[in-house]
């Protein structure tokens, strides 16, 4: 598999009318297909109008108001902005969400592709593990997970009871303590590393077997075998994962809502930006300020993204060059 | 040439089993069965404290509940303000609708960007996936403002009339990966007998693209189910809450003291998902695999 990324590049290209057929001006036929498409897509282009892009730019401009749902906007420039760069909620909000991004998302493309590289090649039972370590990424998200997690990382929670039983006594409510819990969360992402495995796995079957016969004739060992072909072969697929996994993590909020109970909390320890921006928008009824940090929140992640596809032409090999 | 291939990886493979040795390839089996094990663990151990009297979920680590407590699924299911099949039919509702909208909105999408040609189609392919990445929180202040003009807010209608208009793109780009596998032989011989582009889309590739469809309608159950935030944000009427929010509804009101009750009710939550998985596994690796989604 390549990347999907890729692949749907490739595809528009392929799709795309060969210049033969763009040169001659619209037949009635091509006029009468054009017709047809656009009516396929007029479901979807009231959806881009009204729910996708017509919010982007309502949010944008919205940002520069104090819209506040009940009184009408007023214009403030860029105020809401200068409020961003003193506001130490939010500063402490991007401190949390990156550091809950850049621990877990390694651990988690690091485990997943062990878990792969350890199940891949005619492993009996390659279906049951596969799905047994797939289920906790299919619940991860969801609020009944939260709740469990808030029960097991509490101070007499499921955690503590088994370490007390391994002669650990007196450990502390890991999720109500400042220094723990966001920890807890991070170990929450991890525990659904299942998804970026299964992505994995199909790549690996895509590496040809007689790679590592020819390296183990030449005698390689397995440490030298993955580090020559497993890992260079396997880098667009890293990429992918990598992509994905950090843009999913970036918009984490229901698993911070529940464990802190809504508040972010303990000392704003779990107060993942989505969450902030939640409280003010929706709680406080501050729109304007929460369009700004929504503006933001979409310039990091398109930001981190493009950094992320430069970066990559120094380390991800596609098979064709 | 495929077939000497696989012929080829075949051998290969039986070979490579022979060299690693029986115990090696036991241990191995063992290291993965208690990794697993060790995985599902919190989620064995919600099982077995939803049967389990509170008290004992502080104390008992272990899965086998020495004291029965049935009662605490009626007595979570009676917590609330209303007894839990009401938030189950109000998800239930929700689910059905974005199931319906995003099978019919996303297909006919599809169906233009892998079989038709027409004006501005890369730009227009570009958006749509470009679309996927976003995060919802970037439209979601625009949208509840959109909503609460129409008068939809504490109505089902934001969760559900969105689907209908293919907002969820990894769908579409599920099914134009999809269609675009069928040979093109079969739209041209019906084209050729006189059928329309609907027609085609209705009775050709909709039949053919059955898998896809799985797929969609599995992940769009999960995701629905699942989703919190959307949720949170459009239904502040206790009466209309769906199962997360009365889950977070109960975590509020209860506090502390009775989480054998949560626990059970956390655990219908998660049936339905359960049930999905395992009759769906299929279509969910395969949707993955192709896509990468989650």
């Amino acid at each position: 598999m390549v990347s999907a990324l890729a692949q749907a590049d490739s595809a528009t290209a392929q799709q795309a009318p060969s210049p033969q057929r763009r040169k001659r001006k619209a037949s009635p036929l091509q006029k009468r297909e054009n017709r047809a498409a656009y009516l396929f897509l007029a479901p979807w282009f009231l959806g881009l109008l009204f729910i996708t892009i017509g919010p982007i730019v309502a949010s944008l401009v919205l940002s520069f108001t104090d819209y506040s749902l009940l009184e009408a906007p007023n214009w403030i420039g860029l105020e809401n902005y200068q409020r961003m760069l003193d506001d130490p909620r939010l500063h402490n909000s991007l401190v949390v969400t990156f550091t809950y991004v850049f621990v877990s998302v390694p651990l988690v493309l690091a485990l997943a592709l062990g878990l792969a590289m350890a199940l891949d090649r005619g492993l009996r039972g390659l279906p049951i593990y596969r799905s047994i370590y797939y289920l906790p990424s299919l619940l991860g998200g969801s609020v009944a997970i939260a709740i469990l997690w808030r029960r097991v990382f509490g101070s007499d929670g499921l955690f503590n009871q088994v370490l007390g039983l391994l002669g650990f006594e007196g450990m502390p409510g890991w999720v109500g303590h400042p220094d723990y819990a966001l920890d807890t969360l991070i170990v929450l992402n991890v525990w659904t590393f299942g998804s970026p495995m299964i992505i994995f796995l199909a790549g690996l079957r895509q590496i040809p077997v007689m790679y590592y016969e020819a390296a183990a004739v030449d005698g390689a060992g397995p440490i030298r075998r993955f580090v020559s072909i497993t890992l260079p072969l396997l880098t667009p697929i890293i990429f992918f994962n990598l992509i994905l996994q950090m843009i999913n993590a970036f918009q984490t909020f229901s698993q911070a809502f529940i464990v802190s109970g809504g508040t972010g909390g303990p000392a704003d320890a779990t107060m993942f930006y989505t969450l902030y921006l939640y409280l003010r928008g929706f709680t406080a009824f501050d729109m304007g300020y929460a369009s700004a940090l929504a503006w933001f929140l979409l310039v990091i992640i398109a930001g981190l993204t493009a950094v992320n596809f430069v970066a990559s032409r120094y380390w991800v090999h596609y098979g064709d060059d | 040439m495929a077939t000497t291939e696989m012929v080829l990886e075949i051998d290969a493979r039986r070979k490579e089993k022979k060299r690693r040795s029986r115990p090696k390839r036991l241990l191995q089996h063992a290291g993965l069965i208690l990794f697993g094990f060790s995985m599902l663990y919190p989620l064995l151990w919600m099982l077995s404290s939803s049967f389990k009297p509170t008290a004992l979920i502080f104390r008992e680590p272990g899965l086998w509940p020495t004291e029965f407590a049935p009662g605490n699924y009626i007595e979570g299911w009676t917590a609330l303000t209303h007894p839990f099949h009401h938030y189950i039919i109000n998800s239930v509702i929700i689910v059905a609708g974005a199931v319906i909208g995003n099978l019919l909105a996303c297909s006919l999408a599809a169906y233009a960007f892998a079989r038709l040609t027409f004006v501005a189609k890369r730009t227009f392919f570009a958006i749509m996936l470009g679309s996927i990445m976003l995060p919802v929180h970037v439209v979601i202040v625009p949208q509840y403002i959109l909503f609460s003009n129409l008068d939809w807010i504490n109505t089902f209608y934001p969760l559900i009339v969105p689907k209908f208009l293919a907002v969820d793109a990894f769908f579409i780009f599920l099914m134009v990966q999809f269609i675009r596998g069928l040979p093109r032989e079969l739209d041209d011989s019906a084209r050729i007998d006189g059928c329309g582009h609907l027609r085609i889309y209705w009775r050709i590739i909709m039949p053919l693209c059955l898998p896809a469809l799985a797929t969609t309608a599995i992940f769009t159950f999960i995701w629905t189910w699942n989703d919190f935030f959307s949720q949170l944000v459009f239904l502040t009427d206790p009466d209309l809450a769906t199962v997360p929010l009365a889950l977070r509804q109960f975590v509020d009101s209860q506090g502390q003291t009775s989480w054998g009750p949560l626990f059970a009710m956390s655990v219908i939550a998660l049936g339905p998902l359960f049930g999905f998985f395992l009759a769906g596994q299929r279509y969910l690796v395969r949707g993955i695999a192709t896509t990468g989604i989650k």
